[in-house]
C-alpha cells in the first residue's frame, strides 16, 4: 500500500501544474493580443522597482492597517513554500519528515537539525499572524463593509472570489497545525516526548492533542497533510480563475510599468507624421506614401483590448481589485459612475472574453462585441479629470487612466463623439490659440491694463 | 512706477535672448481672476530685474485639454507650431504660472522635438530666494495666519512638486495647515482633464464642492493655490460652502502682497 501515496500524489501534482500551466500559457497568449510596445530599457531601474514595490511593498503602506495585514499573509506565503518544498519531497518518496531524520541521524548535523525546526517554527507563528490577518480581512469585507470592498462593481464574482480566497487560507493554515500538531502528539504517545522542536505544535498544539487515540491522531495528521497539498494545489489551478493571480503578476508588471513622469501621456507618433506633413510646404499632398513606409494605423486610439498596449493588458490581469485607485478617485468620490478599478475589470473581462472566442471559434472570430461601449460606457469615460490619483495610489503601479485616455481618444478622433462645449474648445483652439473664444490678437492686452 | 513686460519679437529685434521665458497661458491672458496671477508674477520679475520675456500675441494654447480630452490632433497641431516658435526663439528656460503648461511643455514637448528646461512660477521663486536673490519679509501681513496649500494635480502628482510652494508658503511665517488629502494624496479640483471646458458628468457633488469642504474643514483663512484652473473651482467651491469666510490666492499674490510691490 505504501507506493500507492506517492502515485496518487504525483497524478494530483502532475495534472494541477499542467492545467495551471496551460491556462497560464492562455493569459500569456492573451497578454500579446496587444499592441507590442518595448519596455525593456534602463534594467537597473527596473529591477529596483520590482524589487521595492513588488518584493518590498512599498506601496501598499499608504495604508497601514491592510499594508501590516498583509504583509502577514504575504511573508507567510513566502516562507510555508519552504514547507511545501518538505510537502513535496515526503510527498513523492512516500516517507515521513525525511529532511528532519536526514538532518538528524543521517548527516547527524545540529545546525541543520536546528535550522529545521526553527523553519517549522517560523513559519507556525507566520502562520497564526497570517490567520489573523485572514479574520480582519473578512471582518473588513462582510462586516464593516470597507466602502471600497462594496463599490457596485464587486458584487457577485469579485465579493465571492475574495471571500473563497480567505477561507483558503483559513483552510491551509488549519491543516498546517492538524498535521504538525497530530504528529507531534503521536510522537508524545509513543516515546513520552516530541523529538521535533516545533514552537506552537510542539508545546501548545501537540500537547492538547496527545489525550486523542492513535487511529483519530494518524487520520488527523493525514487530513492536515493531504489537506495542505490539495489546497495549494486547489490554489495554482485556481489563480488563473481569480484576482490572486497579483501574487504572480506584480512582480512583471512592476518591472515593466512605464518609468516616464506621472503626468506624461504618450504622444502618438502616427499622428505627428500627418501633421509634420500637413505643416511641410513642399510636401506633395497627392503623393503616395513611399515605399516601405509604415501603414496609418488602423484606429486612432483604442476601442477593444487589442487595440491597448500589452502592457495595458498586463495591468488588467494583475489588478486584485483592492480598489484603492477607485477609493482616490474624485469623481468616484463624488458619485460618478466612473471607478477605475472597474476600468481594469473590465479590460480583464473583456480580454478573457476574446481568448475564449479565440479558442471556441478561432482567431478571426468577430463577436459584435468591444471593450468601449459594451464594457466602458461614454459616461464614465467622460468623468475622469486625469488627476493621476489612481495611478498614484496602486500598489503595484497599474495605470488606469492610460486606458482612460486611449479610449478617449478613439471616442473624438474615430467616432466623433464628443461633448459639444468640447467640440468647442477644440475649434477655439485650432482658430484662436486659446480654448475659449479670444483672438489671439488681444493676449497680452493684459499688459496695458497692468499700468 | 511702470510695468514694461517684454515680448520676446522685441527682444530679438534688439538681438537678444532673454534668460527665461514667461509662458503666460491662455487663462493667464484672458482669464480676469488669472490675469492677476501674471500680474503679480510679472511684478515680481520686474522688481528683482530678471531678464525675462513674454511670447505676447505669438503664444498660443499649448494643447492640453485637447489632449486630455482625446483629442491628439489639435494637441499637436498646436504643440508643433508653438515648438516652431520656441526653437526660432531659441528658448532654453521657461518659466510658468500654469501646471498645465509647465507639465505639458516639460513632459510632452521634448518628443516633438521641444525640449526646454521648465519650471512653475513656485519653484523660479524658490530659486531666487535660495540664490538670496528674492529676501522675504518674515513677520510681515501673513505672520501666524492659517494659509492651506491645494496640491494642483499637475504640480503636485504628476511631477512631485510638493515642497516649492511650501516652502513660499513658510517663508511667509504663515501658519501652514495641511488638509486631509494632501501633497500625493491631494484631491483634484475638478477642472483637470479638460473638465474646465465641459459640465460636470452627473453625481451626487461638484469635484471642487468637495475640496472645498476639505479645505473649509482646516479652519484656514486663506487656501493658496498654484494654478488658475484650480483658482477658479476652489473660489467657486468656497463661496458656495463658505462665503466670505476664506480666500483663495496665488501663492505669488501672496508674496507680493507679503513685499508691498
Amino acid at each position: 500500500m505504501a507506493f500507492i501515496s506517492p502515485i496518487v500524489f504525483a497524478i494530483v501534482t502532475i495534472a494541477a501544474f499542467a492545467f495551471a500551466f496551460k491556462k497560464g500559457k492562455e493569459i500569456y497568449r492573451n497578454i500579446n493580443l496587444g499592441q507590442s510596445e518595448d519596455l525593456t530599457d534602463q534594467p537597473g531601474t527596473r529591477l529596483k522597482n520590482m524589487l521595492l514595490i513588488a518584493l518590498g511593498q512599498k506601496k501598499m503602506f499608504r495604508l497601514t492597517l491592510a499594508a501590516i495585514m498583509h504583509l502577514f499573509v504575504y511573508v507567510a506565503f513566502l516562507v510555508t513554500q519552504i514547507e511545501l518544498l518538505e510537502i513535496f519531497i515526503d510527498g513523492f518518496t512516500g516517507q515521513h519528515r525525511l529532511l528532519f531524520y536526514l538532518f538528524r541521524d543521517t548527516l547527524d548535523s545540529g545546525f541543520l537539525t536546528g535550522l529545521y525546526n526553527f523553519t517549522i517554527s517560523f513559519i507556525e507563528v507566520l502562520s497564526i499572524l497570517a490567520l489573523v490577518a485572514t479574520f480582519v480581512f473578512l471582518a473588513r469585507r462582510n462586516l464593516l463593509k470597507v466602502p471600497r470592498f462594496v463599490k457596485s462593481e464587486m458584487n457577485g464574482w469579485p465579493k465571492l472570489d475574495a471571500n473563497i480566497i480567505l477561507i483558503a487560507e483559513i483552510w491551509l493554515v488549519t491543516c498546517i497545525f492538524m498535521m504538525n500538531g497530530a504528529d507531534v502528539a503521536l510522537q508524545i504517545q509513543k516515546t513520552g516526548s516530541s523529538p521535533y522542536g516545533f514552537l506552537l505544535s510542539g508545546n501548545i498544539v501537540g500537547p492538547a492533542l496527545a489525550g486523542l487515540g492513535e487511529g483519530t491522531l494518524i487520520v488527523m495528521e493525514r487530513f492536515g497533510w493531504w489537506g495542505h497539498i490539495l489546497g495549494v494545489l486547489g490554489f495554482i489551478v485556481y489563480l488563473p480563475f481569480s484576482k490572486h493571480l497579483h501574487i504572480m503578476l506584480a512582480f512583471p508588471n512592476t518591472y515593466f510599468g512605464r518609468l516616464k513622469p506621472r503626468g506624461e501621456i504618450y504622444n502618438m507618433p502616427a499622428i505627428t507624421k500627418e501633421i509634420k506633413a500637413m505643416m511641410d510646404p513642399n510636401a506633395d499632398p497627392y503623393a503616395a506614401p513611399p515605399e516601405g513606409a509604415d501603414a496609418a494605423p488602423a484606429k486612432f486610439g483604442a476601442k477593444d483590448v487589442q487595440d491597448l498596449s500589452w502592457k495595458n493588458l498586463l495591468d488588467a490581469y494583475s489588478c486584485t481589485e483592492c480598489g484603492r485607485c477607485t477609493d482616490a478617485c474624485p469623481a468616484n468620490q463624488t458619485g460618478k459612475l466612473l471607478s477605475p478599478r472597474k476600468i481594469m475589470m473590465d479590460t480583464r473581462d473583456r480580454l478573457a472574453e476574446v481568448g475564449k472566442n479565440i479558442d471556441q471559434h478561432g482567431p478571426d472570430f468577430v463577436d459584435n462585441k468591444q471593450l468601449l461601449g459594451d464594457y466602458i460606457t461614454v459616461e464614465e469615460l467622460r468623468a475622469c479629470t486625469t488627476c493621476q490619483a489612481c495611478v498614484q495610489e496602486c500598489p503595484i503601479n497599474i495605470d488606469p487612466l492610460d486606458i482612460i485616455v486611449q479610449l478617449r481618444r478613439a471616442l473624438i478622433m474615430e467616432d466623433s463623439n464628443s461633448p459639444e462645449e468640447w467640440n468647442l474648445m477644440f475649434s477655439n483652439i485650432e482658430n484662436n490659440a486659446a480654448p475659449w473664444q479670444y483672438s489671439q490678437q488681444d493676449r497680452e492686452k493684459w499688459v496695458n491694463d497692468l499700468n | 512706477m511702470e510695468l514694461k513686460v517684454p515680448t520676446m519679437a522685441e527682444l530679438a529685434a534688439e538681438g537678444r535672448t532673454p534668460e527665461v521665458l514667461f509662458w503666460v497661458g491662455c487663462a493667464g491672458s484672458i482669464d480676469q481672476r488669472a490675469i492677476k496671477i501674471t500680474s503679480a508674477f510679472v511684478k515680481i520679475l520686474n522688481h528683482l530685474k530678471i531678464d525675462y520675456a513674454i511670447l505676447g500675441k505669438e503664444e498660443a494654447c499649448t494643447g492640453d485639454p485637447a489632449k486630455r480630452a482625446g483629442n491628439e490632433f489639435v494637441f499637436q497641431m498646436a504643440a508643433l507650431q508653438n515648438i516652431e516658435i520656441l526653437n526660432a526663439y531659441q528658448v532654453r528656460k521657461i518659466v510658468t504660472t500654469c501646471p498645465h503648461c509647465f507639465n505639458i511643455l516639460k513632459n510632452e514637448y521634448p518628443n516633438l522635438g521641444g525640449a526646454y528646461d521648465v519650471v512653475h512660477h513656485t519653484q523660479f521663486l524658490q530659486g531666487l530666494i535660495n540664490d538670496g536673490k528674492l529676501t522675504v519679509k518674515g513677520g510681515g501681513l501673513f505672520k501666524g495666519k492659517k494659509i492651506t496649500f491645494h496640491d494642483s494635480c499637475y504640480l503636485g502628482r504628476a511631477n512631485e512638486v510638493y515642497e516649492a510652494p511650501r516652502e513660499l508658503l513658510e517663508a511667509l511665517d504663515a501658519d501652514l495647515v495641511e488638509m486631509k488629502a494632501a501633497k500625493s494624496r491631494g484631491l483634484c479640483c475638478g477642472a483637470g482633464g479638460a473638465q474646465m471646458f465641459k459640465e460636470e458628468e452627473p453625481g451626487t457633488q461638484r469635484v471642487n464642492q468637495k475640496r472645498a469642504e476639505q479645505a473649509i474643514e482646516t479652519g484656514a483663512e486663506i487656501v493658496a493655490a498654484g494654478c488658475p484652473f484650480c483658482m477658479t473651482m476652489l473660489s467657486d467651491g468656497t463661496t458656495e460652502k463658505a462665503p466670505g469666510k476664506v480666500k483663495v490666492f496665488d501663492i505669488v499674490e501672496l508674496l507680493v502682497q507679503n513685499q508691498g510691490l
